[in-house]
């Protein structure tokens, strides 16, 4: 039961750790990693066990058109972000304005992709397995890109009235990891899906 | 007890209308309050689960016995298990992270505290919505129906063709809701411990409790995350006519059972490892010693949380897999309970040649080593597959799991509350009280769980309302309900000595155990912003260094 | 602090004295009961697969037993030795951080256990999950219903419900059973505690056990994977009978139902109420498939897969509303007239 004052040691310079920003979105990007691979694994599973119904050789197309569009978006708000933490805030919006665009594209492929399917095949997320998993995975995949173009519009929001300088260019890098993680989700979803999954 | 005011000594205390009070409380973003709303909110689920508990062991008291229907059972078995694990166990150790982390590694608040209070209010909230089941369940006949699956709900029973209406709905929805919130904390722990450590806390000189905390957080990231993936697939199934597990179609209820485990079984050691933190903190300082092999804990938890995630099929031997998956899960499975057991050995050795005070926390952690000693070693009996065939699915498992959480996980709570209550409340806990709720619960927890081996060996299964007279069940669940009801009594007098404690407790001080982490060296209960002057430290026990000027750990180090 | 002292010393005898005495309680408890019918013990094995369980299982338990006793001691010991006294207060014991020997013993020694207990059980997985099926077994394919048991002898071209019957092993004509396990709607698990292991009945997923019993007489069990309401109440009932009862067991249920004239309007009243929507009755317009097979129902002891025993009156009773006896249960109640009832009674007792 002693008293202690807590009187410590003078405190040392030049400790630095990492930005928690960084730190917390690794930790949601591997959480959403986790979530990604069960619905992977739900995929490749049940590949060739459908009994009715279309298959994905039968009616996927492989859209690589959409697919350059979203990978080089990642290039883009790599470009934003760059530009940003020198900052050139011209640049910066112009990037991040094209970052968007190109998302938006993205999105435009997969509901043209899926109007497609559902009209002209008749393949629900109710027809069969591939038809459950199928649009799953990549409505997944979607509703994650739609959150972030959510937040990217917001930033834009805030850039085009001036807001976003030198000093957000830590929150900006946090963003444009998720960003990222959403397009290496889609590498690996269009391998499964497109590619081995035919 | 403002915390928002610097305890000085002899100046007023400036009170506030309850209605101030009330609403600080609802909007808090302080860990130190979240912290404290966790546990609170724990302490209420872990009494109505009792409860349900309570009906289903009087129910069980006697062969075709009468006092519940098989409905109303098989609701009870479900809402026990699920409030347990997630509205009781994980917030309460949520909580405890919650309070303890930053004051442990000298930070000012955890690194989010809106997301902080957001992750509470979610879990909450889960909380809720699954006890809204009792009324909203099946609403068109006006009594509710709460899920009644089980708290896995295997494939196909949780499907639209067996559990209509909305009860699953519930268990579903509540548990995705919460589990979002879980992540939300997991980052928050992950990214406070990572970023906000006070200079010279270098990551092998963090208390034993953050560093478990971290692994705990780091498995919660992904092992909550399959639960949830398997949720939406569920939802999907249930709403959209999907067919993740519609075995009509040609899904596979074996898929819902993979993924349900790879989550269960890592799940367990999300609970468990924050245990292993508290009797990590608490041993050493009843026993006036170190923690024996700091690096040996250390490694030996980030092992268990790399092998853990290997395990989980061992819940399904029984399922059909063929013989080489069964061999290797029981590898795995054995192969976990060795950095297990080397950790129980590092506790005892840490108490070998000290000087052990038996105060309640101290009490409540031998209690902790004997029994998940036992849990352990009735694991490893369950990991041998064979045996496992007869085991599996009785009462037996039913023993070892309560042997572990209530055994183990709950005893390892107790000491903590015993232990940290001075500091979150400047009020010591009646000793008196203290060993009365001890030695009831120790005797009443005995009665029932070690008895409970005994009629799965006798071929009961788990999850039945009644059973046959004759089998020699009979008067073993007799004992068993006796023994539950020796233990609620024992939690009334905790919950009593909580409350009278905090009116009437001796003032506890700063430091009331004589320890060595960076909470006991400011008051109790801690000032809003924790610490007047950000603290350094030079080794893992700061407040050693500086009781013990003459010979530092930072010498050893 | 001495009261600490003695009340800590006090709770390890209490502990020991704990362990002893259930140690005796287990004991007493394993030992089967002077009943007609066998227990449901996981150590009376009656059965090849159950006995190869129950040794490993004591290797188990004693290899377990043995680390329970060491690390106790060594509890204890601390507990008692390492206890602070009055006089120690302001002295603290050496501060001992670790040893690295004593670290890699107690790593090294659990994981040479580990090696042991799992290349034992490894030759008992295979020995049970990949034994041949030899020429003579008798091949049953259970199905899992809510809330009873399908069995069809394929082979034989026997459909019954609920209770088993299977030859006694003979050593130099081996008969095991090998059952294909299905399921007709969601999952249920077969054990028989003396005869074997229990396996699940999952839906889309055939499973396939073996049991190979050493003794004649009735076996008891249930369903072990929670399956709905009335999962309490799936029970199991296998008769082990010797070589000449299984094989008159067997011409008595390959027959078709038995034609009592006296049964007519009872006949007339299961045929004309959808009772036969549900069940079959060999050799009768009857041969629906959700519920049980009913073309031997005499034959069997119990009712409702062991819900009620096979009487008048339970019979009576579960026509007339089966949530009395097993609430429920999916067998609706046919709201039958009183006279209606008791003649499908009669025509029921017909059912040989």
């Amino acid at each position: 039961m002693s008293a202690v004052t807590a009187s410590f040691p003078n405190t040392a310079a030049g400790w630095q750790l990492p930005s928690r920003g960084k730190v917390a979105m690794a930790g949601l990007i591997i959480a959403e990693s986790a979530i990604f691979t069960i619905f992977v694994v739900a995929y490749l599973f049940y590949l060739g066990k459908s009994l009715t119904g279309p298959t994905p050789r039968e009616v996927l197309e492989t859209p690589i058109f959409y697919t350059i569009c979203l990978l080089s978006s990642s290039v883009t708000i790599h470009f934003a972000a760059k530009c940003l933490a020198r900052g050139i805030g011209f640049a910066f919006l112009g990037f991040w304005l094209l970052t968007i665009a190109l998302g938006g594209l993205f999105l435009y492929g997969t509901a043209e992709e899926w109007h497609r399917l559902i009209y002209e095949h008749g393949l629900t997320i109710s027809t069969n397995l591939f038809g459950t998993t199928y649009y799953s995975l990549v409505g997944l995949h979607g509703f994650h890109v739609t959150a972030g173009l959510v937040m990217l519009l917001t930033v834009a929001v805030f850039g085009l009235c001036g807001r976003v300088g030198v000093k957000q260019s830590g929150h900006i890098e946090v963003l444009s990891m998720y960003w990222h993680f959403v397009d290496a989700v889609w590498v690996v979803v269009f391998t499964v899906v497109y590619v081995l999954g035919r | 007890m403002s915390s928002n005011a610097i305890t000085i000594p002899g100046t007023q205390i400036q009170t506030r209308p309850w209605v101030d009070e009330l609403h600080q409380w609802l909007t808090t973003v302080d860990h130190k309050r979240l912290g404290i709303l966790y546990i609170l909110s724990a302490l209420l689920f872990l009494v109505i689960g009792g409860v349900e508990a309570l009906v289903m062991r009087i129910q069980l008291m006697r062969a075709h016995n009468n006092f519940v229907s098989p409905e109303v059972f098989n609701r009870m078995f479900t809402m026990h298990g699920t409030t347990m694990i997630f509205f009781v166990a994980m917030p309460v150790l949520f909580g405890f992270a919650n309070y303890l982390v930053p004051l442990m590694i000298g930070a000012r608040d955890m690194a989010f505290p809106r997301l902080n209070a957001f992750s509470f209010w979610l879990s909450f909230l889960g909380g809720l919505l699954l006890y809204f089941s009792f009324l909203g369940g099946s609403g068109l006949y006006g009594a509710g129906s709460a899920p009644d699956v089980g708290w896995w709900s295997y494939a196909p029973l949780g499907a639209r063709a067996f559990s209509p209406g909305h009860s699953s709905d519930y268990w579903t929805l509540a548990l995705l809701v919460s589990g979002f919130g879980s992540i939300g904390t997991a980052i928050n722990i992950i990214a406070t411990i990572v970023s906000l450590r006070c200079p010279g806390m270098k990551i092998s000189r963090m208390p034993l409790l953050v560093w478990l905390n971290l692994v705990m957080a780091g498995m919660v990231l992904i092992a909550i995350t399959p639960l949830s993936a398997a949720q939406i697939m569920l939802l999907i199934d249930r709403y959209l006519g999907g067919h993740f597990f519609d075995t009509q179609a040609g899904g596979s209820a074996v898929l819902w059972m993979h993924f349900f485990w790879i989550f269960g079984h890592p799940e367990v050691y999300v609970l468990i490892i924050p245990c292993f933190a508290f009797m990590s903190e608490i041993i050493p300082v009843f026993s006036r010693k170190p923690i024996f092999g700091y690096p040996v804990m250390v490694g030996a938890t980030v092992c268990i949380a790399f092998v853990s995630m290997s395990v989980w099929a061992h819940h399904m031997f029984t399922i059909g897999m063929n013989s080489y998956a069964n061999s290797f899960f029981t590898l795995t499975t054995m192969a976990v309970g060795v950095p297990t057991g080397i950790k129980i050995f590092n506790w005892i050795g840490t108490m070998w040649g000290g000087k052990i005070q038996f105060k309640t926390p101290m009490l409540f952690s031998i209690g902790f080593l004997f029994q998940f000693l036992i849990a352990g070693l009735t694991g490893i009996m369950m990991a041998c597959s064979p045996f496992d065939w007869q085991l599996s699915l009785s009462y037996f498992v039913v023993a070892h799991f309560h042997y572990v959480i209530v055994g183990g996980i709950l005893f390892a709570l107790f000491a903590a509350f015993y232990y940290w209550y001075p500091k979150m409340t400047g009020r010591m806990l009646s000793q008196g009280l203290g060993k009365w709720h001890f030695w009831l619960f120790l005797i009443g927890f005995h009665l029932t769980f070690d008895v409970m081996h005994i009629p799965g060996v006798l071929g009961m299964p788990r999850r039945i309302y009644t059973y046959e007279p004759g089998r020699g069940w009979d008067t073993l669940n007799l004992i068993i309900t006796i023994g539950a009801f020796i233990q609620a009594f024992a939690i009334l007098v905790f919950v009593a000595n909580l409350v009278i404690s905090y009116f009437k407790g001796a003032r506890a001080g700063n430091d009331p155990w004589d320890a060595w982490t960076l909470e006991w060296s400011i008051s109790s209960p801690p000032p809003a912003y924790n610490f007047a002057t950000v603290p350094t430290v030079a080794s893992r026990r700061p407040l050693w260094d500086l009781k013990h000027p003459e010979d530092p750990d930072s010498r050893y180090e | 602090m001495s009261m600490l002292r003695k009340s800590s010393t006090l709770r390890f005898l209490a502990q020991a004295i704990l362990l002893l005495f259930w140690s005796a309680v287990a004991v007493w408890a394993s030992e089967p009961k002077g009943s007609p019918s066998h227990g449901t013990n996981i150590f009376a094995p009656a059965s090849t697969p159950a006995k190869s369980i129950a040794d490993l299982s004591v290797f188990v338990l004693v290899i377990t037993g043995i680390i329970f006793v060491v690390v106790f001691a060594l509890l204890l010991y601390s507990v008692v030795k390492f206890r602070g006294r009055a006089m120690d207060a302001g002295h603290e014991p050496a501060q001992v951080y670790g040893s690295t020997q004593i670290e890699l013993a107690w790593t090294i020694i659990p994981i040479l256990i580990v090696v042991v207990l799992f290349l034992a059980t490894a030759r008992v997985i295979h020995s049970i999950q990949d034994a041949p099926e030899p020429a003579g077994a008798v091949q049953v394919t259970a199905i899992g219903h809510q809330y009873w048991w399908e069995f069809r002898y394929p082979k034989l071209g026997i459909v019954t419900a609920n209770e088993l019957h299977i030859p006694v092993g003979d050593p130099s004509h081996p008969t095991p059973t090998f059952l294909q396990l299905l399921s007709a709607d969601t999952d249920h698990s077969f054990w028989v505690p003396e005869l074997g292991g229990k396996t699940d009945l999952i839906p889309n997923h055939p499973n396939r056990m073996w049991m190979d019993p050493q003794r004649t007489g009735v076996f008891l069990g249930q369903c072990a994977q929670y399956c709905g309401t009335q999962h309490a109440k799936m029970l199991l009932r296998v008769s082990v009978d010797g070589p000449e009862e299984f094989a008159s067991w067997v011409r008595a249920q390959q027959r078709p139902a038995v034609e009592d004239t006296g049964a007519i309007a009872g006949r007339r009243v299961f045929e004309s109420n959808a009772c036969m929507n549900c069940h079959a009755v060999a050799g009768s317009a009857a041969d629906g498939r959700f519920g049980p097979d009913l073309t031997h129902l005499m034959s069997r002891a119990t009712i409702g897969a062991g819900a009620a025993k096979n009487t008048h009156n339970n019979l009576r009773l579960w026509i007339q509303d089966p949530s009395a006896i097993k609430p429920g249960s999916l067998m609706p109640a046919m709201k039958l007239s009183d006279a209606d009832l008791d003649a499908v009674v009669s025509y029921m007792e017909t059912l040989r």
